[in-house]
């Protein structure tokens, strides 16, 4: 771990305002993905911002009967929440997949949006990786490289890894958006499916976040309704990243949403996709998985998808 | 004490601690974070250092450079020595690859420089700022194209009869191909050391390590010191499985760091180095051949497998239980040793029988329902009280058929389905499968010492308790020799400076120190007769007793010490073959559209000689179905092709069970004794509960599911392609 300095932020706006004032700076709160990363300095900030201490930890209604969660709630206070109990069963669900009691004490709601790919070859430096040193190469792409775990569709020529997150599928299927304060003062609102950039040529940059910019809450529209379910495939019961994983929200019609995790470097749900829901789990990967290029390591991941989310409409 | 003959009636026999549910005496200090494992003794030596390792991060070939300079300037640094500033260091008997010196790259992560530090993460940092420049080797990591050579060259380890005669003379043939992968000890606790040289001269090791005095010899061959100049310390083990039966870089780091600095340096090897720095259990692909006649009498097993290792190694024998397990008038059995270019493969809990029984026991399956025969059955058919493949030689004790009905009756094998892919829990298909379990038993020359004083007897041996409940056992033995109640018993572990015991390994631990303990307190017993001057006492409820002369042990006022071996003889491998059985149950679900498997019940029967304590016992065999539930389903250590590593090198990548994945577990252990084993007529039982294991797993999936999948793990990337439509 390289050195660094530290302060805390007691404001939204003093926390934009400083990261971009200082080079290297990056914000901290729960530090279940940072800490990690800066001991094996993958991560080498010069400055953190704690920022746990600017009060963003509520969970309000929205005027428009939505919910609007602060950034810093932890992962166990918003599974917990009885208002996303009721409403917003596919986030609870998601979120209770995830991680461990203790990291979900800990771990908060942009923190989980914001951590890095869990894809190996990044975890060891000794190995070229382009999202960790742009330009290196990508060892996973590699002759005989471990793929099984890996993205495969989104992904490039230059970085074929996962967003690990389950919280962020479930969002994503909620159209979640996320909201945001600027070094300047201003406030913006991102929907969940502009905020992950594709990696392309760039695996480094992952959000379209702008230097400084600080997620003050995520925002949930009015409740959808339907039967909401999340089926995280993996091949332990607990404590490992998704295979494959399907957020489904189905409407009594048969129409519905679906997002998909452990599949692409952002959670992944196409209009087209949704459109299908009534003909099927293979019409809707179909759409969802158009243009997949798998490694022949991870090529079950589509036969996979199709199935687990056959399985979900099976059982009503 | 020289154990030359089976053990007749005894006291052992009659016991009143040794065999009883006694809750392990160190659990106090374990459940409330005092007992003192290695890198936490921070009260053992004044001014303890921090050493870092760094790794080669290339898999072969030569250090060209090493730049230190930044790292040498960074704060707190107080030394960094690499690999390149001293001669290659010696090697020991069971070690592979240097530990370190020299510029030879042997295998990835490969210790290539220490840095001492002041705090931890200074040394951490520093060590970040080395550069390395490496020359590489071509390197050959392809186990498939190893096997693909030496298929069907070298002699067999076992020949007997005519094999190809009965193949082709045979109603019922089976002949199929296995793939287990290379798997972590991922135990709990990492490999760690204090190490104080600061002089050169004595010095002195607070390690975590599972064989004190082989711990000793090889720190000896390695830095070319006399042994006597060497105390190693390891009171505590938080877990070893094998992986710390030897010497590896966190002591020869440590000791390094601490001859630099002249202070004494602690280094705890970080996750990612105990998959690629220290040791693993090879893969291994096996083919299996067996012949049956019409009657489901095996005629012939041919087992032929191969395992890797680096140069001069080992590899993983998965052929170990084959020459033993099954009758078969014909039998030919070859293991091939791949040398491959990966880290150091070694010993990991059961070696050998692990990896063997996960194919066989498959093997076994599959034949049995070519035969149309129940599996169950079909293995009591084909049981043996004498060695097969040497029938002049009989198991001391074999009890495999019993642990086989015995587990079928209590896990009620007979309601089972036994047409595969027929019975569905909702979304669940349900499948039960059963597999034998086969270890040998070794027993290994074990010393100690037993004093007298105040009425208390204290036991010290530099045995080890590797998590296993040695300090309990080795206590009780104490207190049912002496006729003291438990309490009145101390055991002191893991000390060289004490008698050299069996250590722990090879599930051997259990029954060689036991044995050594007895001889010891034997011993003890007759110094307190000499100096009571009486003949042939009894000692009993804390009093000696000859005759009418009764003397409490507490009213000997001189401390009066003993040290004895137990020395095994020649009888037990020559006129006998001794091993322990067991037989494992299985019910598991697999998701009928996602094809993850879950285990619903699991069900061991053991027949390994006297138990010593069921608790203890208990959790060495349910710690083993869990550690054959992760070998069955989720642990594989995944080998990058090109750049010749394993991957997954965190307990995030490299799955072990959890908790969620165990559910309910039963062990049953059958009343049997073995005089041939030792005095008291124990043998292991910590191996044997993973013997096995995974096979049951595998042979309930294919019950569940009809998909016969003969590739470890079990992960539904096998099956998908082949599940019924959702």
């Amino acid at each position: 771990m390289r050195a660094f300095s530290y302060e805390r932020a007691s404001e939204p706006a003093q926390a934009a305002s400083r990261a971009a004032e200082i080079p290297g700076a990056k914000f901290i709160a729960g530090g279940t993905n940072l800490l990690d990363l800066m001991k094996l300095e993958i991560e080498t900030p010069m400055h953190l911002i704690d920022v746990s201490g600017t009060g963003l930890d509520g969970i309000t209604a929205t005027e428009d009967g939505g919910l609007r969660i602060g950034a810093l709630v932890s992962n166990t206070d918003l599974a917990a929440n009885e208002r996303v109990r009721r409403d917003y069963g596919v986030l609870t669900r998601a979120l209770m997949s995830g991680a461990s009691g203790q990291l979900r004490n800990k771990a908060t709601t942009a923190g989980n949006l914001l951590q890095r790919t869990r894809c190996p070859y990044f975890y060891d430096t000794a190995m070229p990786c382009n999202k960790r040193s742009p330009g290196a190469g990508c060892a996973a792409l590699g002759q005989g490289a471990f793929s099984r775990q890996l993205g495969i569709i989104g992904t490039s020529d230059a970085c074929i890894a996962t967003h690990p997150s389950d919280m962020a599928v479930a969002l994503r299927v909620l159209d979640a958006e996320v909201e945001t304060i600027t070094p300047s003062g201003a406030s913006r609102t991102i929907p969940l499916d502009e905020f992950y950039r594709l990696p392309g040529d760039t695996p480094d940059v992952e959000t379209v976040l702008m230097p400084g910019e600080f997620i003050t809450a995520v925002t949930l529209p009015p409740p959808v309704g339907g039967r909401q379910a999340y089926h995280k495939v993996r091949d332990r019961a607990s404590y490992a990243f998704a295979l494959v994983s399907v957020a489904l929200v189905r409407q009594a019609d048969g129409s519905g949403r679906v997002a998909l995790g452990g599949v692409a470097p952002q959670p992944w749900r196409r209009a087209a996709a949704d459109a299908a829901l009534p003909d099927g789990a293979n019409a809707v990967m179909s759409r969802l998985l158009d243009g997949a290029s798998p490694t022949e390591e991870n090529a079950f991941k589509i036969r996979l998808a199709e199935r687990t989310l056959a399985g979900m409409l099976a059982e009503g | 004490m020289d154990f030359n003959q089976p053990a007749d009636q005894n006291l052992f026999d009659r016991a009143t601690v040794v065999g009883k549910p006694h809750a392990r005496i160190d659990g106090l200090l374990k459940v409330t974070g005092t007992a003192p494992y290695a890198y936490e003794r921070h009260d053992v030596i004044a001014g303890q250092l921090y050493g870092y390792p760094v790794g080669s991060a290339i898999a072969k070939g030569r250090i060209v450079a090493i730049d230190t300079e930044a790292a040498r300037g960074a704060p707190g640094v107080r030394s960094v020595v690499t690999t390149l500033d001293i001669e290659p260091l010696g090697i020991w008997d069971y070690n592979v690859a240097r530990l370190f010196g020299g510029d030879v790259v042997e295998h990835y992560q490969q210790a290539i420089a220490v840095v001492v530090a002041e705090t931890f993460e200074q040394a951490r940092a520093a060590a970040a700022l080395i550069e390395t420049t490496y020359e590489r080797d071509d390197i050959d990591v392809d186990l498939e194209a190893g096997w693909q050579r030496l298929q069907g060259t070298g002699e067999p380890s076992t020949q007997v009869g005519d094999v190809d005669a009965a193949f082709e003379s045979a109603a019922v043939t089976l002949d199929e191909m296995y793939h287990t992968p290379s798997q972590s000890h991922a135990m709990m606790e990492p490999h760690a050391s204090i190490v104080d040289w600061a002089d050169g001269g004595q010095m002195t090791v607070w390690t975590s390590n599972q064989m004190i005095e082989w711990n000793r010899q090889s720190l000896a061959t390695t830095f070319g010191i006399e042994p006597d100049r060497i105390r190693v310390e390891s009171p505590y083990i938080g877990g070893g499985f094998g992986g710390k039966l030897w010497l590896r870089a966190d002591a020869v780091l440590a000791a390094i760091g601490s001859r630099a600095v002249g202070a004494p340096v602690k280094l705890a090897l970080p996750r990612p180095f105990m998959i690629n720095n220290t040791t693993h259990r090879s893969a291994t692909i096996q083919r299996i051949r067996l012949a049956a006649g019409a009657d489901g009498k095996l005629t012939a097993i041919d087992h032929e497998a191969a395992s890797h290792t680096l140069p001069g190694g080992r590899g993983e024998n998965a052929t170990a239980q084959t020459p033993y397990f099954y009758a078969a008038p014909n039998r030919r059995v070859i293991h091939h040793l791949v040398e491959m270019h990966l880290p150091e493969a070694s010993d990991m809990r059961a070696p050998g029988e692990a990896s063997g029984l996960m194919a066989l026991e498959i093997a076994m399956d599959e034949m049995a329902e070519k035969l149309e025969m129940d599996p169950v059955e079909f293995r009591v058919l084909n049981d043996t009280q004498v060695n097969p493949s040497d029938p002049s030689i009989p198991f001391s004790e074999r009890h495999f058929v019993e642990c086989l009905r015995e587990g079928a009756e209590r896990f009620g094998w007979a309601d089972r389905n036994p047409t595969p892919g027929g019975r569905r829990e909702g979304m669940w298909l349900i499948g039960h499968g059963m597999a034998g379990a086969y270890r040998g038993h070794l027993n290994l020359k074990s010393g100690a010492r037993a004093t007298l004083s105040n009425g208390r007897v204290v036991i010290e041996t530099d045995m080890t308790d590797i998590g296993t409940g040695s300090y309990t056992i080795l206590a009780q033995t104490a207190a049912e020799t002496m006729g003291l109640p438990l309490g009145r018993v101390e055991v002191r572990l893991g000390n060289s400076a004490w008698p050299v015991s069996s250590g722990s390994g090879g599930q051997f631990g259990a029954a060689s120190s036991t044995a050594g303990v007895y001889a010891a307190c034997v011993a003890l017993r007759q110094q307190i007769a000499e100096r009571l001057g009486v003949e042939d006492p009894e000692f009993r409820d804390g009093n000696v007793i000859a005759g009418d002369d009764v003397t409490p042990l507490a009213a000997i006022s001189e401390e009066l010490s003993a040290e004895d071996s137990i020395n095994f003889g020649g009888f037990q491998t020559e006129e006998y073959l001794m091993a322990t059985f067991g037989a494992h149950f299985v019910e598991v679900g697999v998701h009928v559209a996602t094809g993850e498997t879950r285990v619903r019940r699991m069900l061991a029967v053991c027949d390994s000689g006297r138990i010593l304590n069921p608790i203890t016992a208990r959790s060495q065999v349910i710690g083993g179905m869990v550690m054959g539930t992760g070998a069955a389903l989720s642990e594989e250590l995944a080998v990058d092709l090109e750049h010749g590593f394993f991957v997954n090198h965190d307990l995030a990548g490299y799955e072990v069970a959890v908790h969620a994945d165990i559910p309910r577990q039963e062990v049953v252990f059958l009343d049997t004794v073995d005089g041939v084993a030792t005095p008291l007529k124990a043998k292991g039982v910590g191996e044997l509960g993973l013997c096995g294991v995974a096979a049951a797993i595998a042979n309930a999936a294919y019950n569940a599911t009809g998909i016969r999948v003969r590739d470890y793990p079990i992960t539904l990337d096998r099956m998908i392609d082949r599940l019924p439509p959702v």
